[in-house]
């Protein structure tokens, strides 16, 4: 058994730092490279592509990706773990090995974790009376039943350990929990028991910080952001796991970015709500247990954390389509910028209202004034003002008049208030608004499916 | 005496649904004891008018000197569906460390 592993986040999000996980496989050792690419909204826009073409549906940056890290992990024997497989693992790992042989490595072992997709059996789940109702609210599924796009359980650790356990050098997932990627090399490497739950949450909880990537290492940071230096080759973090139970937080110490109490304790409250409940299917971690050690030099340890028994459900992530919205906006200057960027809104919402047009919201915010804060802001004295971005949106079951709307913005630069510019980009087009609705499905009825490929 | 949030604590903030997670951290123990005492469910809900349209919930992280705070009914529908700039209320721990505490 190995004495400690390293175990280092290469994104945070589909969309992260492109640069950031070569950095954590060049800048210094590690073990294990993970990378969590999936948003609820991205599993619908994944299945929309592979309803077009067959072979897409994963996280479109990893084969081209991999073909940079490939040769790296290869030689320095780093394992790469990510959910990036979306709703179509088996065309990942297909575009991954293609790559790979076109580099001349033909000896890699890609495993893959299917099983999380029960949109072609929905139906027959919820005739058999799993009734997927809306784990918030409460409501029936059948409100939704004729508009889900996805439905995808969120698997945790387990297969991914099971992948490893059959040699996998790249595991490929879909929707499995951001933090069973990091938990699971810790399960394989210390052969922990899928019992003992006080090591499944370290595991869970060092996977959280690691989640966000650069969010626990300095980026995005609300205390003393001017103290973090080089935030151009900012690290990411790296989770330095022990057999006991111990997690060393770090970064790799020639690139940027900043590791401290601070930092990590940010990244712990992060999304989270009730801290001793934080559900995953590997455990309930008690993130109020936790305890954090800062040695200084951007290492800070994490020890004594509990954690309790696993509940016999997984986590649904359905989504669904929930009409249209758009949103456009114009600049106002000074003088009265404010009131200038008043009146367009008056006058844009009586034209949509004269052309009888129907939204379910519309919504308009000044943006440099209070956008972000609301009533909390502190206005300044409107003759001080000397720009105003003002944000139209509108949100619709009806195309047609989320369309209009878009067509309306650009006129009010000849036929409203003046000193006013801003407008680019054209006419803001409807977008397909997806909404999600999380609910619970017994265990029992899901099998994980784990297969290599080679 | 009164105490500026911002010079005594940091945080951070982000979406759970509808909901918004609004996490504080002291800077230190005596920070903490100071939020822990004064950064109540009524004084955060009262601070929060017009934003926060629903209930309050507070839970306390002692080893982390920290509070969180759920806010309920705050997002415009939540993710992708809110029409807000702020969709996801990434700017409201930043909007919580206005406050000031009377002490």
């Amino acid at each position: 058994m190995k004495d400690k592993i390293r175990i280092a986040s290469g994104q945070g999000f589909w969309g992260d730092l492109i640069e950031a996980p070569y950095w954590q496989v060049t800048e210094g050792d590690v073990d294990y490279l993970v990378m969590d690419y999936l948003a609820e909204v991205t599993m619908s826009i994944l299945q929309k592509q592979k309803n077009k073409n067959p072979k897409l549906g994963y996280a479109k940056d990893i084969p081209e990706l991999m073909s940079r890290l490939l040769p790296v992990t290869k030689k320095k024997n780093i394992k790469v773990i990510t959910n990036g497989g979306g709703v179509n693992p088996v065309a990942c790992a297909e575009a991954v090995l293609e790559v790979a042989k076109k580099i001349g490595i033909n000896d890699i072992k890609i495993g893959i974790v299917l099983g999380d997709d029960i949109l072609p059996n929905i139906d027959e789940l919820i005739s058999s009376g799993n009734k997927l109702k809306n784990m918030e609210t409460g409501e029936s599924i059948e409100k939704i039943r004729d508009k889900i796009l996805s439905a995808n359980v969120y698997f945790g650790a387990k297969p991914i350990v099971e992948a490893l356990r059959q040699g996998a050098d790249i595991v490929i997932t879909g929707r499995t929990t951001d933090t069973g990627l990091t938990l699971a090399p810790m399960i394989y490497e210390f052969d922990w028991d899928f019992n003992n739950f006080d090591l499944m949450a370290v595991g869970t909880i060092a996977g959280h910080i690691l989640e966000c990537g650069a969010q626990s290492t300095g980026g995005n940071f609300l205390g003393d952001w001017k103290s973090i230096k080089n935030f151009e080759k900012i690290g990411f973090p790296i989770a330095e796991a022990f057999p006991n139970g111990e997690v060393i937080i770090t970064k790799h110490e020639n690139l940027g970015g900043k590791v401290s109490f601070d930092t990590v304790a940010e990244q712990l409250l992060y999304e989270i709500g009730n801290p001793k409940e934080y559900i995953t299917p590997d455990c309930v971690a008690d993130f109020s247990s936790v305890k954090l050690k800062d040695f200084g030099s951007n290492r800070v340890l994490m020890h004594e954390v509990k954690g309790s028994a696993v509940t016999e459900f997984y986590k649904v992530s359905c989504s669904y389509f929930d009409g249209y919205s758009a949103s456009g906006s114009l600049t106002y200057s000074w003088p009265d910028a404010l009131s200038k960027a008043k009146k367009a809104d008056e006058i844009l919402r009586a034209r949509l209202n004269n052309l009888g047009l129907k939204y379910s919201e519309i919504n308009t915010e000044f943006i440099g004034l209070n956008a972000c804060h609301g009533p909390l802001a502190k206005i300044q004295s409107e003759n001080e003002i000397n720009e105003i971005l003002v944000r139209f949106s509108v949100r619709s079951d009806d195309y047609n008049s989320v369309e209009r709307f878009g067509r309306e913005i650009a006129p009010l630069i000849l036929t409203g208030p003046p000193a006013v510019t801003g407008f680019a980009g054209g006419r803001p087009k409807p977008a397909e608004v997806v909404a999600y609705w999380p609910a619970l499905i017994l265990k029992k009825l899901v099998n994980p499916k784990v297969n290599i490929f080679s | 005496m009164k105490i500026k949030l911002i010079d005594i604590a940091h945080g951070r903030s982000g979406d759970k649904g509808d909901s918004a997670n609004v996490g504080i951290i002291a800077y230190d123990d005596k920070g903490f004891e100071i939020i822990q005492k004064y950064l109540t469910v009524e004084k955060v809900k009262k601070h929060f008018a017009g934003i926060c349209l629903g209930n309050v919930e507070r839970y306390e992280l002692p080893n982390l000197r920290a509070l969180n705070f759920l806010l309920h009914n705050t997002l415009g529908g939540g993710g992708t569906v809110s029409l807000k700039h702020d969709a996801q209320g990434k700017t409201l721990a930043a909007a919580l460390l206005r406050m000031e505490i009377e002490i």
